[in-house]
């Protein structure tokens, strides 16, 4: 094997069309090898969910516009055809959702819905199917699992039924598991059992994660880099060490400033003033500058490029000092 | 499940007792005295008081009401004044033809309705929604026995492919599952099709469209599943609506296609409530209303169950 990344985004950019066009994703960029978690950390509507949905092509195909390059693995996500893709979705790469209520079928068991997934990938039959499903609930550690696999989502309380999703998303052992805020829908103290059973699951099965966030004490919780996104863009990344000790991005560092030490888990990211701006036309010039206090005249005049201010820890800001610089 | 069914049982007692003391009161408010079709206009008073006798109208009315409760739970429904046979005789006659004629529209409407409301769901906005729309519009709106007229006008007077009316060759044959008497069954049911096929184009579009819009969609896709495996969990999502709105449709066509069975002289129900209500028959008045009340209440139980076994989110208790 090569040691190239399990995972590369280039220069990604998502336009929906509609009414209003929106430029959800502004050129991403991002490499995830394997076994590595990266913690995707940004304001609401900064791009992550959509950024995430664009690795398994989740978006409204009608709708949408995607450029770019996007590699999991040996797959060239955005040609793939439809058979390769949903071979693909699942398999290589599995995604948990926010809400595990609204993401899992109402009207199917949840062992049904584990063991169509092991059916539909493993080419295997409905009893082996249905033993690896109980597996995976075992695994997640659902009390009473042979009870809960002919339980329908409805009778399992948010806690459980994220585990359900996690068990779902686990079955067909993907070597990239996407996490779009799985621990946000729930109570504090389930929170914190499901990120631990996440990381445990994770290091055991040696995956790949993506872990997206809006807190940035689950980011550094789980994270083994951070990459903090704002409009669309990635504006800085690092390891988790860089982005808390030597953030080297404006924003970043707001976002640091307006949380409290030792309560870190628990704040949105909602303290710096200002709102996000708009995205109803591509940026043209760094788009946090109506909110940056170390806003200088040529921050208008372009998109800054990505600066390398020490190995592996980039930031998109006209002032940030490349190293060695 | 068996403690909501017995419960949705014992539903059924109070109702259908009211739906009778309805039906027998039918006699007592419609103006006019129910003897005077039959009487020659200079009957004597001896006559008149005799007839009161001979149909029970001289006894107070709980006592009649009780009478008449008491033979029906025998399967008598007395006698039809108009053909002196038993209306019980008569009502199973109609019934069965309404029954087929209604099950046939229904079937039809369905699966028609079914398919348009899939197609219009997935490709909402598209050409093929909107021509799927406006097919749901123009079933829903266009008059029934117009359409039914057309239909003869076009298929058995202009293009004499099908028999405009009767329901079968010969006056009084008995139906047979062959073509010869499927014929009969096709215009009718076609017509009477139109509005459930509207109804559940509608229904189904709007669920496809909610079902497609939720998040748990995007998750079938995100395990690998493919468009096919998809649709099956739509098609399971939309199954207990789609078929509650089809059982109501179904309950609505045993009871409302006097003009249908007029237009095409279809010997069901509708036909008969038609001639009963001309001929100021009441006996057969009162014995079909109360076969096609009963008849709804049951539907309405039957649907009530279906939905109930079908969706784990009411299977409760
Ligand atoms: N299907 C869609 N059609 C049109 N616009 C969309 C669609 N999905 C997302 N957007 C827009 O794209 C932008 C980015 O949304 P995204 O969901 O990625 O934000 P996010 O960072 O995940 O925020 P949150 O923390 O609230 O989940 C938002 O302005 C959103 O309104
Ligand atoms: S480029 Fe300018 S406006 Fe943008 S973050 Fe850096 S200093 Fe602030
Ligand atoms: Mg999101």
């Amino acid at each position: 094997m090569t040691n190239r990344p399990l995972v590369e985004v280039r220069d990604l950019h998502v336009r929906f069309r509609g009414e209003r066009n929106v430029h959800a994703v502004n050129g991403v960029d991002f490499a995830l090898n394997r076994g590595e978690v990266l913690g995707i950390l940004g304001e609401s509507g900064s791009g992550k969910s959509v950024t995430l949905k664009a690795l398994l092509r989740l978006l409204p195909e009608r709708r949408t516009e995607i450029k770019g390059a996007i590699r999991v693995g040996d797959e060239d996500v955005l040609a793939l055809g439809p058979e390769a893709l949903a071979d693909f979705r699942g398999k290589t790469a599995s995604m948990i959702f926010q809400e595990p209520m609204l993401a899992l079928d109402p009207v199917y068991t949840v062992g049904q819905q584990i063991a169509e997934a092991v059916e539909r990938h493993e080419k295997c039959g409905a009893a082996a199917a249905r033993r690896r499903a109980l597996e995976m609930l075992e695994r997640v550690r659902i009390p009473s699992p042979e009870r809960r696999l002919d339980s329908y989502p409805h009778e399992m309380s948010g806690g459980m039924r994220q585990r359900a999703m996690i068990a779902l998303a686990l079955a067909c052992r993907p070597q990239v598991l996407l996490a779009d805020e799985p621990t946000t829908a729930l109570d504090a103290t389930v929170q914190i059992q499901i990120l631990l059973l996440l990381r445990e699951l994770q290091r055991e099965l040696g995956m790949a994660a993506i872990f997206v966030t809006h807190d940035i004490g689950v980011a550094v919780e789980v994270s083994d880099r951070i990459a903090v996104m704002y409009a669309g863009r990635i504006v800085e990344t690092g390891s988790v060490a860089d982005i808390v000790r030597r953030p080297a991005h404006p924003y970043t560092r707001g976002l640091l400033a307006s949380t409290v030490h030792g309560a870190m888990r628990g704040r949105r990211l909602d303290a710096i003033p200002g709102a996000p701006p708009a995205l109803s036309e591509a940026p043209a010039s760094c788009s946090f500058a109506p909110r940056c206090g170390e806003v200088q005249p040529e921050c208008h005049a372009r998109v800054p490029d990505a600066v390398t201010v020490a190995p592996a820890h980039l930031s998109r800001c006209l002032r940030s000092v490349a190293a060695g610089g | 499940m068996l403690v909501y069914l017995i419960r949705r049982l014992l539903y059924v007692v109070p109702i259908a007792l009211a739906v009778s003391v309805v039906c027998f009161s039918l006699v007592h408010i419609a103006p006019g005295d129910p003897l005077v079709s039959i009487l020659p206009p200079d009957a004597s008073q001896a006559l008149v008081e005799q007839m009161k006798k001979s149909y029970g109208f001289d006894r107070p009315i709980p006592v009649q009401f009780a009478i008449w409760l008491g033979k029906i739970a025998q399967g008598d429904l007395g006698t039809s004044i108009a053909t002196s046979r038993p209306v019980l005789q008569e009502i199973t006659k109609a019934v069965g033809n309404t029954l087929m004629l209604a099950f046939a529209a229904t079937l039809i409407g369905f699966t028609l309705g079914c398919f348009f409301g899939f197609v219009a769901g997935y490709f909402r906005d598209t050409l093929v929604d909107r021509i799927a729309v406006t097919v749901s519009i123009l079933g829903v709106s266009v008059p029934h026995y117009w359409l039914g007229m057309v239909l003869v006008i076009c298929f058995s007077v202009l293009l004499p492919w099908r028999p405009p009316t009767g329901a079968g060759p010969g006056s009084s044959a008995a139906w047979v599952w062959d073509w010869e008497h499927v014929k009969y069954l096709i215009l009718p049911a076609v017509t009477m099709s139109v509005i459930p096929m509207g109804i559940v184009t509608r229904t189904v579009r709007a669920l496809v469209g909610d079902i497609l819009s939720q998040e748990f969609v995007d998750a079938l896709r995100a395990k690998g599943l493919t468009d096919w495996g998809v649709f099956q969990h739509v098609v399971k999502n939309a199954a207990p609506t789609a078929l509650a709105v089809m059982g109501l449709q179904l309950g609505y066509l045993l009871g409302g296609s006097i003009l249908i069975e007029t237009v095409f002289s279809w010997p069901g129900t509708g036909f008969l409530l038609n001639a009963a209500i001309f001929q100021r028959d009441l006996p057969l008045l009162q014995g079909t209303i109360l076969v096609l009340a009963m008849f709804f209440v049951v539907l309405n139980l039957l649907v009530d169950t279906v939905q109930t076994a079908i969706d784990p989110r009411i299977r409760r208790g």
